[in-house]
C-alpha cells in the first residue's frame, strides 16, 4: 500500500504543487464568488454607487460653464488682476441672450448667487434689460449701465471661480471657508460661517449619547452574561424591544412624555417636587434622552457578546490570586471587555452622527445635526453641491473614526486562552 | 480506616460536619469530615458528581456550605472572600488571563499584594526558570501550547508562596503522554517546595501515580480516605475496589463466618473462601472482588491447599504488549478477567475449559452491589 501511494505521488510530482493547490481552491473560490455575487452587486447599485455620486456633485460645477460658454472661455485667458476686457464684455452679452433664449440663465444665476449674494438679482436683471447684442466696442459701457456691479472685480472672479467642470468651492464652505477675490482661502462671513459649529454640535451630541448608552449598558450587558439562560433571554427580550417598533413611534412616544404638560412633568407637578412644569424637549436633553433610549440595543448588544467569552474562571482565578472583587474586575473584567466597548462606541457614535429624524422632532433649533442640514439642501433649496460636501466631510471623519477604531483593536490582540 | 502509614502531620485544613446542597433538596456533599495535613498531597478521587469539585470550590471559597465549618490553620474560613484566603489555585481550563503575557499572568498575584516590583520581578523570573520557560515570557497565552500554559497555571499558582495549593483536574484537557509527563512534574514540585496539594481528580490511576493519601468520592460521602497501596489492597466497600484498579465481581451469599474469613456460596455455582471486609454475617449476600493479578490459570483441576479453585471457560484473549488478559466465564461472570504474561495468552483457545485459583486473602467480600 505504501508502495502504491509512492509511485502514485511520483505521477503527479510533474505539476507543481502551488499550481496543483490552486486548481483544488479554485473551485471552492468561485463557489464562494457566486455566493457573494448577488450582494456584491446590490451594494454597488444601492451603495457604492449613490457614494460616489455624492463625492462627485460635492466637486461638481458646470452649471455656469453650460449657460455662459463664451465667458467662460473668454475668462479662461484673463488673469483676474484688472476688469476683463470688451471681448468678455461682449461674450457674456451673447451667451445671455442665448440662455434667455433656451430660459437657463436661472441655472447659472442660482450657482453664482451662492458664491456671491446678489448675484441672481444682477445676472437677471440684465438679462431682462439687455435688448440686443451690443455693437462692438460697447459690451462694456451697455452691460455696465444695465448694472454697475459689471464694473467690479468681484463679479468677474465670481464667474470665474464658477467656471469648472470641478471646484473645492462647496467643500470650503462645509468646513466655512471662502475663495476671496484674489482667490486665497480665508474664512467665511460670520454669517454664512454655521457648519464648524453645527459639525461641533454633532460630535459633541453624538458623544454624550455614546456615553450615556456606554454608562446605562455595561451594567445591563453584564447581568445579561451573567444570568442564568433563562431570566437572560427573558431581559435580553426588554433589550431588543424597541427595534420591534418603529422609530418614530418611538420618538413621539418621547414627546408624550417630555412634553411640559406630558406624563413626567404631571408626575413631578403632582408629587409637588416642581411647580413650573420642566423644559425637557425641544433641547439638548429632550434629543440625549430621545437619542439614547434609541441607540442603547447598539451598546448593549456588542459588549453582552464580548462579555459572554469571558469565562467566570478568569474572575475565579484573580480572586484565588488574591484580588479583591474591584481589582479584578478592573484588571481582569473590563480589560477584556475592551473590544466589546470599542465596537459598541463606534457603532453607537457613527449611527448618532447620522442621527435627523430624533433631532428634527425632540431637539430645538440649536440642537439640529448635520444630518438636518444635508436634508435641508437637498430636499428644500436643491443645493446638491452643498448637501454633498456636507455629506463628504461627514464620510471622511467617520472613515478616520473607523481607521482608528480597527488601529486600536487590531493592536489589542486578544486571544482567549482558554479556548485551547 | 487511617492507614498511619505517612507520619502523621498537624492537620492545615479540617472540614467539619459539611452539607452541601445547590437546590434545598439534594444534598451534593453529605455530612463531609476531613483533615488535610500539612506537607500532604492529598487527592479527592471519584466519578463525577460525587462532590469533589463542590468541596475543592468551598475550600477555595467559591461555594459556601450549606452547613459546617472549615478550618484553615485552626481558623474557621466560612465566611472569609477567597481573596483573602492565600490559596492558590490551578483551574481546569487554567484561566491564564488572555489580554495578558505570561511574565504579567505570573506577576498578577504579586501586584495585588504589592510586593515591590525588583523583588516582584526576581520572583516571576525563579518561577519562569522553574517551569523551563524563560524564554516565552513575553508571549500571550493564546500564542503557548496545552502543556505549557498548564506550566504557567502551576507558575502563577505558586508564585505568592500559599500555604495551600488546589488543583482542578488540571491535566484533563492534555493528552495521555503530556498527562504523565506532567504528573511527574506536579509531584516534583510538591517534593523540592514542601506544599500542601489538594487535588482533584477523576482519574484513578492519576491518583495513585501522584498522591500521598487519596480521599474517594461517591455521592456526596468519603467512602475511604487511605494512602494509594492501602486504597488498592484494602478497600472498605464495593465502590472502592471497583473504582481504584481493575476488578472481578463475583456476586454469592455468606455461608459461614470464621474470624476474618467467610465461606461464600457464589450464585453461579461453587464456593470460595473470602476474607470478611464488609459482611454482616452469615446468610447476608455479598459482592467478592478479586484483582486480575492474583488470579492463576490452570489446566487441571488439582491445586494446592488452600487456594481457591473455581471452573471457567475462555471467552477470549488479549495481547495488550507489557501483559495479556484472558476474558473468562467464571461462575456466570462472563467478563471475568485473570491478567497473564504477555506470551500466555497462546496456549488458551477460545471455548476451552480451564480453572483459575486464587488466595483466599486476595478475594474480598464486600458489601453487595
Amino acid at each position: 500500500m505504501t508502495a502504491a501511494s509512492l509511485t502514485g505521488a511520483d505521477a503527479q510530482a510533474e505539476v507543481p504543487l502551488k499550481r496543483r493547490l490552486k486548481r483544488a481552491e479554485r473551485a471552492r473560490q468561485i463557489k464562494a464568488l457566486a455566493l457573494v455575487l448577488p450582494l456584491l452587486l446590490f451594494l454597488l447599485f444601492t451603495f457604492a454607487g449613490p457614494i460616489a455620486g455624492m463625492l462627485w456633485r460635492s466637486v461638481d460645477d458646470r452649471e455656469v460653464r453650460q449657460v455662459l460658454p463664451q465667458t467662460v472661455a473668454v475668462l479662461a485667458n484673463w488673469d483676474g488682476k484688472d476688469l476683463p476686457d470688451e471681448k468678455a464684455y461682449a461674450a457674456l452679452a451673447s451667451d445671455i441672450l442665448a440662455g434667455r433664449a433656451s430660459g437657463t440663465v436661472a441655472i447659472a444665476a442660482k450657482r453664482l448667487n451662492y458664491a456671491l449674494n446678489g448675484f441672481r438679482t444682477i445676472l437677471t436683471s440684465t438679462a431682462r434689460n439687455l435688448k440686443a447684442v451690443p455693437e462692438p466696442g460697447t459690451a462694456k459701457e451697455t452691460l455696465s449701465k444695465i448694472n454697475p456691479a459689471w464694473r467690479e472685480r468681484t463679479t468677474w472672479t465670481t464667474i470665474k471661480d464658477a467656471s469648472g467642470p470641478m471646484t473645492g468651492f462647496y467643500l470650503l464652505a462645509a468646513l466655512d471657508l471662502t475663495r476671496n477675490v484674489d482667490g486665497a482661502i480665508v474664512a467665511a462671513s460670520p454669517d454664512q460661517a454655521i457648519y464648524r459649529s453645527v459639525f461641533a454640535r454633532t460630535f459633541i451630541i453624538s458623544l454624550s449619547v455614546t456615553a450615556l448608552c456606554l454608562i446605562l449598558g455595561f451594567p445591563v450587558a453584564y447581568l445579561l452574561a451573567t444570568l442564568p439562560p433563562g431570566r437572560s433571554n427573558l431581559l435580553m427580550i426588554f433589550v431588543l424591544l424597541p427595534f420591534w417598533t418603529s422609530l418614530l413611534v418611538r420618538t413621539c412616544a418621547w414627546i408624550v412624555l417630555l412634553q411640559s404638560n406630558g406624563v413626567v412633568n404631571d408626575s413631578l407637578h403632582w408629587l409637588g417636587i416642581i411647580d413650573e412644569p420642566l423644559r425637557l424637549i425641544y433641547n439638548r436633553f429632550g434629543v440625549c434622552v430621545a437619542m439614547t433610549h434609541v441607540l442603547l440595543p447598539f451598546m448593549i448588544l456588542p459588549l453582552y457578546s464580548s462579555m459572554k467569552a469571558i469565562s467566570p474562571a478568569y474572575m475565579r482565578a484573580a480572586a484565588s490570586l488574591g484580588a479583591p472583587p474591584v481589582t479584578a474586575f478592573l484588571r481582569i473584567y473590563l480589560p477584556q471587555t475592551l473590544p466589546g466597548i470599542g465596537a459598541g462606541s463606534l457603532l453607537v457614535f457613527i449611527l448618532a452622527l447620522g442621527y435627523y429624524i430624533t433631532p428634527a422632532l425632540v431637539g430645538g433649533a440649536a440642537d439640529q445635526m448635520i444630518s438636518y442640514f444635508i436634508a435641508l439642501y437637498t430636499t428644500e433649496t436643491a443645493n446638491w453641491g452643498l448637501a454633498s460636501a456636507l455629506g463628504a466631510v461627514l464620510l471622511l471623519v467617520t472613515l478616520l473614526l473607523a481607521l482608528v477604531y480597527g488601529k486600536l483593536v487590531h493592536g489589542q490582540q486578544v486571544t482567549g486562552g482558554m479556548k485551547n | 480506616m487511617e492507614a498511619g502509614m505517612v507520619t502523621p502531620a498537624p492537620a492545615l485544613v479540617r472540614f467539619s460536619g459539611i452539607q452541601k446542597t445547590y437546590d434545598g433538596e439534594h444534598l451534593v456533599v453529605k455530612n463531609l469530615d476531613l483533615e488535610i495535613r500539612k506537607g500532604e498531597f492529598i487527592t479527592l478521587l471519584g466519578p463525577s458528581g460525587s462532590g469533589k469539585t463542590t468541596t475543592l470550590m468551598m475550600l477555595a471559597g467559591f461555594e459556601v456550605p450549606t452547613h459546617g465549618e472549615i478550618y484553615l490553620a485552626d481558623r474557621p474560613i466560612k465566611n472569609m472572600p477567597p481573596h483573602k484566603r492565600d490559596i492558590g489555585m490551578v483551574f481546569q481550563n487554567y484561566a491564564l488571563f488572555p489580554h495578558l503575557t505570561i511574565a504579567e499572568n505570573i506577576a498578577f498575584p504579586l501586584s495585588v499584594r504589592k510586593i515591590n516590583k525588583a523583588e516582584a520581578q526576581e520572583r516571576v523570573r525563579a518561577a519562569l526558570r522553574m517551569i523551563k520557560m524563560d524564554t516565552l515570557a513575553h508571549r500571550r497565552p493564546g500564542q503557548l501550547s496545552g502543556g505549557q500554559q498548564q506550566r504557567v497555571a502551576l507558575a502563577r499558582a505558586l508564585v505568592f508562596n500559599p500555604q495551600l495549593v488546589l488543583m482542578d483536574e488540571p491535566l484533563g484537557a492534555l493528552d495521555k503522554r503530556l498527562r504523565e509527563q506532567m504528573q511527574l512534574e506536579i509531584k516534583q514540585l510538591h517534593k523540592t517546595m514542601g506544599i500542601t496539594v489538594v487535588y482533584v481528580t477523576h482519574d484513578q490511576s492519576e491518583a495513585l501515580t501522584m498522591s500521598d493519601r487519596i480521599a474517594v468520592f461517591n455521592d456526596g460521602i468519603v467512602q475511604q480516605v487511605d494512602t494509594p497501596d492501602a486504597l488498592y489492597e484494602h478497600p472498605v466497600n464495593s465502590f472502592v475496589a471497583h473504582f481504584i484498579g481493575e476488578n472481578n465481581v463475583l456476586a454469592g451469599t455468606v455461608e459461614t463466618v470464621e474470624k476474618e474469613y467467610c465461606r461464600v456460596a457464589l450464585a453461579g455455582g461453587g464456593a470460595v473462601t473470602a476474607r470478611a471486609v464488609n459482611v454482616s454475617g452469615a446468610g447476608a449476600s455479598t459482592s467478592l472482588s478479586v484483582r486480575p493479578e492474583r488470579i492463576s490459570i490452570i489446566l487441571d483441576g488439582t491445586s494446592s491447599d488452600g487456594l481457591n479453585r473455581l471452573p471457567a471457560k475462555v471467552q477470549n484473549t488479549i495481547y495488550v504488549g507489557d501483559h495479556a488478559l484472558a476474558v473468562l466465564d467464571v461462575a456466570g461472570n462472563g467478563e471475568f478477567i485473570v491478567k497473564l504474561q504477555p506470551d500466555a495468552h497462546d496456549s488458551l483457545r477460545h471455548g476451552e475449559s480451564v480453572f483459575i485459583t486464587f488466595r483466599p486473602e486476595d478475594c474480598l467480600a464486600l458489601d453487595p452491589v
